[in-house]
């Protein structure tokens, strides 16, 4: 099949990941991996995100698939009931929520800021090298901490899930999807 | 005269815990399944000739491939 522009995304996805290792404030880029998907299927109720441009499940499908590093196995039943799925959409945003927070805190000035990144909601990494001070104020950084921290937590999950499953079995509990997919069944609710 | 009946394969989705990520389309060779509306996939029983590589292919695997009489 021809390989159209959009089938390059993952590089896009690879990219990013390396530039917040450089300068955090890259990490502000991620929200279109957000507005994108959402405006979407708000617009025209459908998931061309995640069929088309999601360069992250193109990375996973690459790693996984071309490269070999995933098993193949089928995902378990639990992981892909909706009772996982909404409930882990729920987690996320919790988590994202709690994020906006600590980066009103430190526009606020009740904060300092905190020049780590935060794995799998729990590890606290040092990443002070990516942080090269005062162009912007300090809530700008916390919220690029914060959201790099996001978008590495998805990709270290996603990883496991394509070691242990199949290459995108990300794509079964990704929040966005999970989101973009209610966007679609609300809004096609009433059409035959 | 009796009719005779033709077993083919076919792909059959499990519509119900499809999440629509569109991984069975990039692989049909034969472009019978698209996602409906963002909500689920969809295999067009005249195209498909249950090759099989989207079910391989799906993340949930909610793809089977059935024989079924035409």
């Amino acid at each position: 099949m021809k390989k159209r522009w959009y089938d390059y995304l993952w590089i896009a996805s690879l990219l990013y990941l390396l530039l917040g290792f450089f300068n955090i404030l890259f990490a502000w880029l991620g929200l279109l991996c957000f507005f994108i998907p959402l405006i979407i299927s708000v617009v025209s109720g459908a998931k061309g995100y995640c069929n088309r441009y999601c360069g992250r499940g193109q990375l996973f499908g690459l790693l996984g698939g071309r490269f070999g590093l995933s098993r193949k196995k089928d995902i378990p039943g639990w992981m892909k009931s909706r009772a996982f799925r909404y409930g882990f959409l729920a987690f996320f945003m919790a988590m994202f929520l709690l994020m906006l927070w600590n980066t009103y805190l430190v526009f606020a000035g009740a904060q300092d800021l905190r020049q780590a990144v935060t794995l799998l909601w729990t590890f606290r990494l040092p990443w002070h090298w990516a942080y090269h001070g005062a162009l912007f104020h300090p809530g700008v950084a916390q919220f690029a901490f914060g959201f790099y921290g996001v978008m590495l937590t998805s990709t270290v999950l996603g990883l496991i899930t394509m070691v242990l499953f199949k290459p995108r079995s990300w794509c079964v509990y990704c929040p966005m999807g999970t989101m973009t997919q209610l966007i679609c069944r609300a809004k096609n609710r009433n059409r035959p | 005269m009796t009719s005779v009946k033709k077993k083919r394969r076919r792909a059959v989705v499990e519509q119900a815990a499809c999440v629509a990520c569109g991984c069975c389309v990039k692989v049909c060779p034969l472009r019978a399944i698209e996602i409906v509306r963002g909500v689920m996939a969809q295999a067009d029983g005249e195209k498909c000739v249950g090759c099989g590589k989207c079910a391989r292919e799906c993340p949930a695997s909610v793809i089977e491939i059935r024989e079924v009489e035409t």
